[in-house]
């Protein structure tokens, strides 16, 4: 299975690339641009076939090395590969 | 007195920090690979500075779960001093040996200049040998050292004494303007509860000799030898 992470930093936590980002795409002319938050997509290959098995594996790997939830938000889905 | 200076794949101010150990102040010293798990006889762990695993996943996060940062963990845990330097900084606060993150800089930019900072605390190991509101002038170089905590943590911290060092002018004065990186109440460096472990972003290795314009940095190493 393969777990898909989406990480992007955590709410009222400032996100420099982000408002640089946003910032170039007003300089663009998009200038209905309110926001950008600019985070990480990380794949994680498992060899598992129970799915909620691969949830909880998620949920730890999240907790104890992909994400640090002092500064960063996450959602993830997990889908056959 | 023993000191061990930790090397993980990418960093890179093992040596000076070594070289500082060795020769300024004339102590026993070792490099501590990051595979090592005894790490007894050891007097204090530094944790130093530079781009450990490349910064890959976030600046200090693999090297928090490696080997020798585990062997770190139950050395602080009994008492042993540790103190991380910049990039030392950013694998404690991963390995949860101190509160908060360290954000990228606000400005988004790498700075790499001399900074001055106001000793908030001097009642730790690490800066028992400075007056309480010296200032000192000691190199800074970072991409990632803007300071983030919740404010409920952040006030048991300044109530338990943690924050020991804030980026200031060169009178003192903790202004916006001092700020190097949007630190949140100018946090430079902070230590845990127990007080026995620091981290602070500026390179007092790097600031031990005055051929190199400010040997400010002695008053935090030579803090560490009163307190063994």
């Amino acid at each position: 299975m393969l777990i898909k992470f989406y990480i992007k930093p955590r709410k009222g936590v400032l996100d420099p690339q982000g408002r640089a980002v946003a910032e170039n795409l007003r300089s663009l002319g998009f200038e209905n641009v309110k926001d950008v938050k600019v985070g990480k997509y990380i794949e994680v290959y498992v060899d598992e076939t129970d799915r909620e098995k691969a949830i909880e594996e998620a949920k730890e790997m999240a907790k104890k090395a992909i994400v640090n939830e002092i500064i960063e938000d996450y959602e993830f889905e997990i889908v056959e590969d | 007195m023993k000191f061990g200076v930790a090397v993980y794949p990418g960093s890179n101010c093992d040596y000076d920090t070594y070289r500082v150990i060795r020769d300024v102040l004339n102590e026993e010293v070792n490099f501590i690979d990051y595979r090592e798990t005894n790490i007894k006889g050891y007097d204090c762990i530094i944790l130093p500075g530079g781009f450990s695993f490349g910064d890959y996943l976030r600046p200090g996060a693999l090297a928090s779960h490696t080997p020798l940062t585990g062997a770190v963990k139950d050395f602080a845990d009994k008492g042993g001093l540790v103190i991380g330097i910049c990039n030392g900084f950013q694998i404690l606060t991963e390995a949860h040996l101190l509160p908060g993150a360290l954000l990228p800089n606000a400005h988004g930019k790498f700075v790499c200049k001399h900074q001055y900072i106001k000793v908030e605390n001097n009642n730790t190991p690490f800066t028992n040998n400075c007056e309480k509101g010296q200032v000192l002038k000691i190199p800074i170089a970072h991409h990632d050292g803007n300071y983030f905590v919740d404010e409920d943590t952040l006030k048991e911290m300044e109530d338990n004494g943690q924050i020991v060092v804030r980026y200031c002018d060169k009178e003192g004065n903790i202004t916006d303007e001092a700020n190097p990186n949007g630190s949140i109440k100018n946090i430079a460096g902070v230590c845990n509860k127990e007080k026995n472990v620091f981290g602070l972003m500026p390179h007092p290795e790097r600031a031990a000799e005055s051929i190199l314009g400010t040997d400010d940095g002695i008053y935090i190493l030579k803090s560490i030898l009163n307190s063994i």
